[in-house]
């Protein structure tokens, strides 16, 4: 989850996250090693005392400097087009869960065997326990089993939301009158975190996600304790 | 076939992947097998013949579609 003064990306808790750091840092040190490279430059060029009054082209600099970067273009899109064509890979999904985005609160459909459906309110920063995190914790998590291919799909009843969790790679808007799809599998079992991510009234920023992830054996007993619950 | 339908039923864990629908909006996935239910059950029932094929759509439909749509499209 996020820690104080993070810069870069969650740990990944999929694979598809884990590729997307992967692509992530390989265009980031280009981007770097690039930037260097010219703020070098810049800076040798504006210290310096010679002065040459007869250069005026040189076709083999020039060829050199349009060559090089349409390379390094292609080695940033190599990467990002396999990633992107990974994410739309067909995986056949072993649950399907909904979630609809209300101002401001998500709730959460299990509906592939019996009806379970639950509502998910941030925990207020007073009604908090040692060891909670704040603006975070929900009082009913979305519970998934690990190791499955899971299905989202994401709607909303009132105005736009975003349903997004950093660690798993997703964020997928939730749009009235819209189903959008979007599917993960989460490698290993814990509780991960999310925000709304789309402005949609006041509590826009109090309405967080919070995913746990259990082995499957455990996830067929919580979905039992849930139906007799509600 | 009766067999086939009842052990794919069985077997239901979530909608499998539709070909007809591989990108990300799926709210056409939701009507279509809602409409198919209907038309099914309506087809079936004239001919005096088992519903039970209907059943299938009635899992997918279920597991897409969000329960209050599918509540206020019953309530119209």
């Amino acid at each position: 989850m996020a820690y104080p003064l993070q810069l870069g990306l969650q740990d990944a808790t999929s694979p598809l996250m884990e590729e997307l750091i992967q692509f992530h840092d390989h265009t980031l040190m280009i981007a770097l090693l690039l930037s260097t490279m010219v703020f070098y430059t810049i800076l040798t060029t504006v210290t310096t005392k010679l002065t040459n009054k007869n250069m005026l082209d040189s076709q083999g600099i020039e060829t050199i400097w349009t060559i090089a970067p349409a390379l390094i273009l292609i080695l940033i899109a190599m990467p990002s087009l396999r990633v992107l064509y990974m994410m739309d890979e067909v995986n056949n999904p072993h649950l399907t869960v909904k979630t609809i985005g209300h101002q401001w609160y998500w709730s959460y459909e299990y509906t592939d065997y019996k009806n379970l459906e639950f509502d998910s309110y941030m925990i207020p920063t007073q009604d908090l326990i040692p060891g909670q995190f704040r603006l975070l914790e929900t009082d009913h998590r979305m519970v998934v089993p690990t190791d499955s291919p899971v299905r989202m799909l994401i709607t909303a009843d009132d105005v736009i939301h975003s349903w997004a969790v950093p660690t798993l790679g997703e964020k997928m808007d939730a749009i009235p009158g819209r189903l959008n799809q979007t599917t993960f599998v989460v490698s290993h079992p814990g509780v991960f975190y999310g925000q709304c991510s789309e402005i949609c009234g006041a509590n826009h920023s109090f309405m967080p996600i919070s995913v746990e992830a259990i082995p499957l054996i455990h996830f067929e007993d919580w979905s039992t304790s849930m139906l007799a619950k509600i | 076939m009766a067999e086939d339908i009842k052990a794919k039923l069985e077997n239901y864990h979530t909608a499998p992947f539709d070909t007809r629908f591989p990108n990300q909006n799926q709210t056409k996935n939701c009507w279509v097998n809602y409409v198919d239910y209907h038309r099914c059950q309506n087809a079936l029932t004239a001919k005096g013949a088992d519903t039970t094929p209907c059943e299938w759509y009635r899992r997918v439909y279920t597991s897409l579609c969000p329960m209050a749509w599918i509540n206020s499209v019953i309530h119209e």
